[in-house]
């Protein structure tokens, strides 16, 4: 087995662009659900509108690399409006069912044949991060520390993420001090209570919803600039589920827990995804279990953790029992 | 959990909802509008060669399709989606051949005419032509020279979709009732349902393609793996968590990781690929009326009719299913009236796994078999659910079919492969206008 390989690529899965983009998903998780306590089961379709709102924008339509971006935000708010005037209102579960859905109409309408000339099918978009690596400060080269480096794109895009979490963890850190955070904590906590505060809990919850889907958004264009494409099945409901399981690791209602949930996420992923794989291959398992089902093994994995996770300790690794979510209507 | 917790004033929310509500109808309106615009160009702009490919109005996916030019400049080399549909674009107007590679048809599915696997076709400017290969169980190829082509008029096919809609909906209805009982009894959003129906169509996949016992002993086995399984479920786990007083919305994400646990499970032991059972799977079709089907679809209906007759008239009559209601309608009072709620629910999850296996090996029936199916259709089950009414057990039957009939019939105006998105869009509006269902209560909901 070639402990090398999988020790440098454990290494470099713990800030590559997978635990950024998972990141920023994460945090916005962790303001809807971990803060508010609202249960947005469709993230991966704020990620995705976002991130086909950029490509679309300069592939299909030729316009300009920062106009690409504002689309994306805007259509991330409306998709917010769309899915939260009808829901914000009724039950968690209601909330959580109806964002499911949207975010498989969101994939499903992207992969669409009839709507191949917009967003381009099941191939989806390419061409549209020439403007961002135009800009790209870094020279030509890899940069890091000895075997673990990454090359100048790379390392653009990781730059740009690792500053904008940083400015989302920034963000929530001021927001939950201020008197906002506090009215949002309090909705979690009892929204009658709040309400009989005279405060206009349907309007915060909205606010709650805009601003996680929006940091979610940030990740899409994470995503979709360091792999230069976008295609509609990154954005399946397999994606929320990631960035829920990170939320949960890290420890819901902490600001610094998505991103150290989505960096141990990935480290095991890939550490257990690349050992077995090896494995495999090496022929560990015998007929057991071939190279091409070692991938399966991995989901099963992230389910089972899932599920561990909530039943004994809900609240991850950093969270506080007292304070996590799951009381919500 | 508080169950009638957070019910707003009503007029507080007459107040702040009617603006936001129209703002959002109007908006809807508008986007609708733009869909319908983008949608257009793409039907009448850009010259391509599309098709379907159904066998025995079922479609037929992962056939390769390769297109040609007229001057032998190859164009491009599609397979078939899952609902049997290909599209290639090509560059602009002429002739091209078109063949279909006949070693990527399924066992059991033929061209009807061999030598007709190469079709030449002429494309005209702006036109999108729809190139027909006449498929047939394998057996009953003819040799002819007859065209594929038939002209059905807009009321058989809208006969032909109402029944395809019916016999969705009921299958769609039988993961209803269990899923709609275990919330109406328990409040848990089973997101591992649709797995339920998984596990139930590779039961009897197993025995049945596997094992080589005949289908309808397999499916009777199967159908008794997927009760036990849902009581075992309860029994050491469901119930369990209950007893350690997890919260709902714990459970609800406990029931995420179960589903992707079981689902990547299921990809483990069976691979990506979709299969059909051993026996019934290429019945020739008969007509009646203006409905053309295999006979397993007329069966299969009677056999999810009755079963959902039996379980309906079980909840009305017996003394299980009255207190199942009970429990479903108000766990507290129903447990201080002497009702074992532990048993009921038992029973119901029992019951519900049976049924949902049952679901499954209908879908297995009507489609093929892979580790998504239950996925896919739980959506559509939440759909009908909802529609209905969280939690009443015939509100989810009422929904399920209307969901089922929707999205058939929506094939007359939407392509098919949108269908589904359209019931989905079905349930966000449900939300906006009725968010308690058809026959579901208001203060369920608050």
């Amino acid at each position: 087995m070639d402990w090398n390989t999988i020790f440098i690529t454990t290494v470099e899965a713990s800030i590559g662009w997978q635990t950024v983009a998972y990141a920023l998903a994460a945090i916005g998780i962790n303001i809807q659900f971990g803060y508010a306590g609202l249960l947005n089961f469709g993230q991966a379709a704020f990620l995705g509108v976002a991130a086909y709102g950029l490509a679309v924008t300069v592939s299909t339509f030729h316009l300009s690399f920062w106009l690409g971006i504002a689309i994306g935000l805007v259509a991330t708010v409306i998709l917010a409006f769309l899915l939260g005037i009808p829901t914000l209102r009724l039950r968690a579960d209601y909330l959580a069912i109806v964002t499911i859905a949207a975010a498989e109409i969101v994939r499903l309408v992207f992969r669409s044949v009839a709507f191949k000339d917009v967003f381009g099918g099941s191939d989806g978009r390419q061409n549209f991060s020439g403007d961002f690596f135009a800009i790209n400060p870094y020279s030509p080269g890899t940069y890091g520390i000895g075997p673990i480096s990454f090359d100048e794109r790379t390392t653009w895009v990781l730059t740009v993420g690792w500053i904008l979490i940083a400015l989302s963890c920034a963000l929530v850190y001021l927001l939950m001090k201020s008197p906002w955070g506090r009215v949002m904590k309090a909705i979690r906590e009892d929204e009658d209570a709040v309400r009989s505060l005279g405060k206009n809990v349907f309007s915060y919850k909205m606010q709650a919803l805009v601003l996680g889907g929006v940091i979610g958004c940030l990740g899409g264009f994470i995503f979709a600039l360091s792999q230069a494409s976008v295609q509609p099945d990154l954005f399946g409901t397999e994606f929320t589920f990631y960035a829920y399981t990170i939320v949960i690791l890290g420890g819901a209602a902490r600001v610094f827990s998505p991103v150290v949930g989505a960096a141990i996420f990935w480290v095991l992923l890939v550490f257990i995804g690349n050992t077995l794989d090896e494995a495999a291959r090496a022929g560990a398992f015998g007929s057991w279990v071939t190279v091409s089902q070692v991938g399966s093994v991995r989901f099963m994995l992230v389910g089972l953790g899932l599920m561990l996770l909530l039943i004994f300790r809900p609240q991850g690794i950093f969270g506080d029992k007292r304070e996590i979510a799951l009381d919500a209507r | 959990m508080c169950r009638n917790g957070g019910a707003t004033h009503p007029a507080m929310t007459q107040l702040e909802g009617a603006p936001l509500r129209r703002a959002v109808i109007a908006f809807t309106a508008f986007l609708g509008g733009l869909v319908l615009l983008l949608a257009s160009p793409a039907w009448a702009e850009g010259e391509a060669l599309k098709g379907t490919l159904q066998n025995q109005g079922q479609p037929v996916n992962g056939v390769k399709i390769s297109v040609v030019a007229e001057d032998g400049n190859p164009v491009a080399a599609v397979t078939t989606g899952a609902d049997g549909t290909w599209e290639v674009p090509v560059p602009k107007a002429g002739k091209f051949k078109v063949t279909l590679d006949q070693t990527t048809l399924p066992s059991g599915v033929a061209l009807k005419f061999k030598d007709k696997g190469t079709l030449d076709v002429q494309v005209y400017e702006g036109n999108q032509r729809n190139v027909l290969f006449a498929l047939v169980p394998a057996g009953q190829q003819g040799s002819g020279n007859t065209s594929g082509e038939s002209a059905s008029s807009f009321w058989d096919r809208v006969a032909q979709l109402t029944f395809e809609g019916f016999n969705l909906g009921l299958i769609i209805a039988l993961a209803a009732m269990g899923l709609s009982l275990v919330f109406g009894t328990t409040g848990l959003t089973n997101f591992a349902h649709g797995e339920l129906l998984t596990l139930g169509a590779m039961a009897a996949y197993l025995f049945n393609a596997v094992m080589g016992v005949p289908l309808i002993l397999a499916a009777v086995i199967a159908v008794v793996i997927g009760g036990g399984l849902g009581y075992l479920q309860d029994r050491f786990f469901w119930g369990q968590l209950r007893k350690r007083g997890s919260s709902l919305v714990a459970m609800m994400i406990i029931s995420i990781g179960l589903a992707l646990f079981l689902r990547y499970v299921f990809l483990f032991l069976f691979g990506g690929e979709s299969r059909p059972f051993a026996d019934y799977n290429a019945q020739p079709g008969v007509q009646v009326g203006p409905i053309s089907a295999a006979p397993k679809n007329f069966i299969a209906m009677a056999i999810e009719l009755a079963v959902l007759v039996i379980v309906g008239l079980a909840l009305l009559k017996t003394r299980t299913g009255k207190a199942a209601r009970a429990v479903a309608d108000n766990p507290a009072l129903a447990a201080s009236s002497g009702i074992n709620v532990e048993r009921v629910i038992r029973i119901i999850w029992t019951v519900g796994g049976a049924i949902a296996a049952l679901a499954g090996i209908m879908l297995g029936l009507a489609q093929n078999i892979n580790y998504q199916m239950g996925f896919q259709i739980l959506l559509l089950v939440f759909a009908g659910v909802t529609l209905g009414g969280l939690g009443t057990a015939f509100g989810a039957l009422v929904g399920s079919l209307v969901v089922g009939l929707f999205i058939q019939l929506s094939t007359l105006v939407v392509p098919t492969e949108l269908k589904t998105v359209g019931a989905l869009l079905v349930l966000i509006l449900v939300m906006l206008f009725r968010p308690q269902g058809i026959l579901g209560r208001r203060e369920r909901i608050g």
